[in-house]
């Protein structure tokens, strides 16, 4: 699974990180965390709000920080 | 479309506009580059939105303000959003504002005059047709 954090490293990005980071050392999945800083990649996904969080190619939110809850599900259905 | 920086911190503004084939269409798109490129909003893809493209539907959700414009009553604009549950904040239809279908030229006095319209216009003072209510 490749989990990509989409963002300029601002506070939210940072935020949005730890969770992910939180929910998946939680579910003891195996996934690559990637950090995406560069602009012509955020908008390739269409992303105009960051930070923003993509899960396998597919944007689950953008412009908003998640719950550890609503990160957990998206992971949990792409098992 | 278009996005500088991060946008975490500032206020989010999307605009939407028709691709219609018609004169209208190529105003509503000329208006929104404009206002794009001032600063006043970003400007997205309305087709993406319209293929659900995950990124663009979740952009659309997520910002404050969602713009559209339109430029004939059909407003389709609108409607895309509507169909991903998005209600626009504020939606133009150039048809309202003294545009005719097959008729008016675009001219850089009438994407100026349009654009500086929507400019200073408070939310929720035009309704659809784009007239004050």
């Amino acid at each position: 699974m490749k989990i990509e954090i989409l963002g300029t490293g601002c506070p939210k990005c940072k935020k949005l990180t730890e969770l992910t980071e939180e929910a998946v050392d939680e579910l003891g999945v195996s996934a690559e965390i990637a950090k995406v800083t560069d602009i012509n990649i955020i908008i390739g996904y269409g992303v105009m709000l960051t930070p923003a969080l993509v899960i396998d190619g597919d944007v689950k939110v953008a412009g908003k920080i998640p719950s550890k809850q609503e990160i957990t599900d998206w992971i949990k259905e792409k098992k | 479309m278009t996005m500088d920086k991060c946008c975490c911190n500032t206020k989010s503004r999307l605009i939407y506009s028709c691709s219609s084939a018609a004169n209208t269409g190529e105003i509503a798109d000329q208006v929104s580059r404009k206002l794009a490129k001032e600063g006043y909003s970003n400007m997205t893809c309305l087709a993406s939105v319209g293929a659900h493209i995950s990124g663009f539907v979740e952009s659309a959700k997520s910002a404050e303000e969602n713009i559209t414009i339109d430029g004939c009553p059909t407003a389709y604009a609108k409607k895309i959003l509507k169909h991903i549950g998005v209600t626009p904040t504020q939606s133009y239809v150039l048809t309202g504002m003294g545009v005719e279908k097959g008729k008016t030229p675009t001219t850089k006095e009438i994407i100026n005059e349009i654009s500086n319209k929507i400019k200073t216009t408070k939310k929720d003072h035009f309704s659809v047709s784009g007239l004050k209510i």
